[in-house]
């Protein structure tokens, strides 16, 4: 699949604080690729240097073959933006919004008017097409934000933690109008995101640790690394609860993550009982049972949590 | 990776300086209590201020003009002022609100950008100067003798000038806070000592007042509103314009995307 979007070797600083290293990526049309990542680990630099936020930075970013030197208008011409915060005004009202987002992308009137109407309807905000943004809830600014960004049709779409501050039907109801609009413009899409239920609909993640990416792959491989179930532990001592632990057949691995401690295992509901035998009554505050998540195969592989919390210590068995 | 340009982009900045000229059309459309302080606010600042110092104020060597006429141009240079400072202050809100980052991801330039809050500020500032300059009968200064041609560049000049000088201090700042800080610590002074409150005087504040370039503008829409349309005044004018044009550039200068460094290893 040829790539629209095509970044090698980028690296930026801030002051003498590297936030970006040596990051290679690409997008094929289609494409959803996850950059996943607790805040500060240089997602949305990545996508601030594509924005233009930064002056150019050391790396090579190509957009449909050509180099971003000689196409950089071009490029932005082609590019949807969703930001964290959603780039609306608030005091006017949602038609108007997307008017000015047409008439930016100097859309001719009758064109924009079909657009709009389009936008506004796919956001299902028709009836409140007239009222002002800032009468608005977040789940309706975000879908106005999203139909704001998809306006002018763009071949490339970036999604700076689209859904922060949406509650779960919201986030599903977006994503649920989204996907399908990705797939029919084949849009080449770049998600930065900590969200593990975010990351999951990407076809394929970069995940970012100290501004580096630490691995690139499928999340349906990473879920596998991780393993079949997982074990969680809660106790007063989670240091000694592991070590014990450790010593077990039937774990995988077991982790440190922030105060719990983690058994990867084959065969959750047989290891469960067995281990919770193990230890005497009120050392294990609370156990459970569950299907590892994109953010556990985050923390395996950093050390760190996507909330950003550093693990005490390595895998103590594997 | 550069951001280098390649021709053939002005649609998009002509496209931007438009979206962003007619945005502020439509929130004022949308935020109606502000026509009162359009409106009535230079009213309210000419009539009380005016007034107040009417019978204590005489100019040297001239008994005939009245405070009120005196007082005249400094409220139309008073209204660029403060149509610049509110200008500048929803340019910063823009910034922290997100509202700004959808036009700086775009396909139009920096400088485009600029223009496009510039060209809005120019309108606002030409609305209600020229809601006000209805009453200029009344302070003394009859539709027929102004030189309109002068009072217009005047005004549009000073406002640009104004308005990109602002620009600038207000993105370098991105603090509503700060930007207060300015306002009131510099902005007002200069309004204050630019000769629309009172001319110029020998000693040390005199001399202040004639460098402040708040005083030039005073002066050159003192001359447009007397139809004294003397070589002294189109200089003025000409200087204003030199100002604007380096004041827009700078604007643009200033805004453009700050600059990272590279290395992948330090």
């Amino acid at each position: 699949m040829a790539s629209v979007l095509d970044i090698r070797g980028l690296s930026h600083r801030i002051g003498d604080r590297p936030v970006l290293q040596d990051v290679s990526l690409d997008v094929a049309a289609g494409e959803i690729v996850g950059l996943l990542g607790p805040n500060g680990s240089g997602k949305s630099t990545l996508l601030g240097l594509l924005t233009g936020r930064w002056r150019p930075a050391p790396g090579t970013v190509r957009f449909e073959g050509e180099a971003m030197e000689g196409v950089r208008r071009r490029f932005a011409a082609q590019l949807g933006v969703v930001f964290q915060q959603p780039a609306l005004d608030g005091k006017l009202t949602a038609r108007q919004n997307l008017r000015l987002a047409a008439m930016m992308h100097a859309l001719p009137a009758a064109e924009a008017a079909a657009r709009i109407a389009e936008g506004l309807a796919d956001a299902e905000l028709t009836e409140r097409a007239d009222e002002p943004v800032e009468t608005f809830s977040g789940g309706m600014r975000r879908r106005l934000d999203v139909a704001r960004a998809l306006l002018p049709r763009p071949r490339v779409l970036l999604l700076d933690e689209p859904t922060t501050g949406l509650d779960e039907a919201s986030f599903r109801a977006l994503w649920g109008r989204l996907l399908p609009r990705i797939r029919e413009r084949r849009l080449a899409v770049l998600v930065a995101t900590h969200r593990p239920d975010e990351a999951a609909r990407c076809d394929r993640l970069l995940l970012l640790h100290g501004g580096r990416v630490v691995r690139e792959a499928t999340p349906e491989a990473l879920l596998q690394e991780v393993g079949r179930d997982l074990v969680v532990l809660h106790g007063d001592e989670p240091d000694a609860i592991a070590r014990r632990v450790a010593e077990w057949d039937g774990a995988l691995a077991v982790e440190r993550v922030g105060g719990e401690v983690q058994i990867v295992c084959e065969d959750g509901p047989t290891l469960l009982p067995a281990v919770l035998a193990q230890f005497a009554a009120g050392e294990i505050a609370m156990a459970a049972l569950r299907r590892p998540s994109l953010a556990d195969a985050f923390a395996r592989l950093t050390g760190e949590t996507l909330d950003g919390d550093a693990t005490p210590g390595e895998a103590l068995a594997s | 990776m550069s951001t280098a340009t390649t021709g053939g982009g002005l649609r998009w900045d002509w496209a931007v300086i438009r979206t962003l000229w007619l945005r502020d059309f439509l929130r004022l459309r949308r935020e109606r209590s502000r026509w009162l302080g359009i409106v009535l606010q230079p009213v309210l600042f000419w009539v009380i201020l005016g007034s107040g110092f009417a019978d204590s104020f005489r100019l040297a060597g001239d008994a005939e003009t009245d405070y009120l006429a005196f007082f005249y141009p400094g409220i139309l240079v008073m209204i660029m002022l403060f149509s610049t400072i509110f200008a500048m202050m929803a340019l910063i809100e823009d910034r922290q609100s997100g509202f700004l980052q959808g036009i700086l991801a775009g396909p139009a330039s920096r400088p485009a950008m600029v223009l496009g809050r510039l060209a809005g500020l120019v309108s606002m500032v030409l609305l209600q100067t020229g809601l006000f300059m209805l009453l200029a009968p009344l302070a003394g200064y009859p539709f027929g003798a102004v030189d309109w041609a002068l009072l217009l560049l005047a005004i549009v000049l000073g406002a640009l000038l104004l308005g990109a000088l602002n620009f600038a201090a207000a993105w370098l700042l991105d603090s509503t806070q700060g930007y207060h800080a300015v306002m009131g610590v510099v902005l007002i002074p200069l309004w204050v000592l630019s000769g629309a409150m009172f001319p110029p005087g020998d000693g040390l504040i005199g001399r202040l007042m004639v460098a402040n370039p708040m005083h030039w503008m005073v002066e050159a829409v003192r001359a447009g509103l007397e139809g004294s349309s003397t070589p002294a005044a189109w200089a003025v004018v000409a200087g204003l314009a030199l100002g604007a044009v380096v004041a827009v550039a700078l604007a643009g200068w200033v805004s453009r995307p700050p600059a990272g460094g590279g290395g992948g290893s330090a």
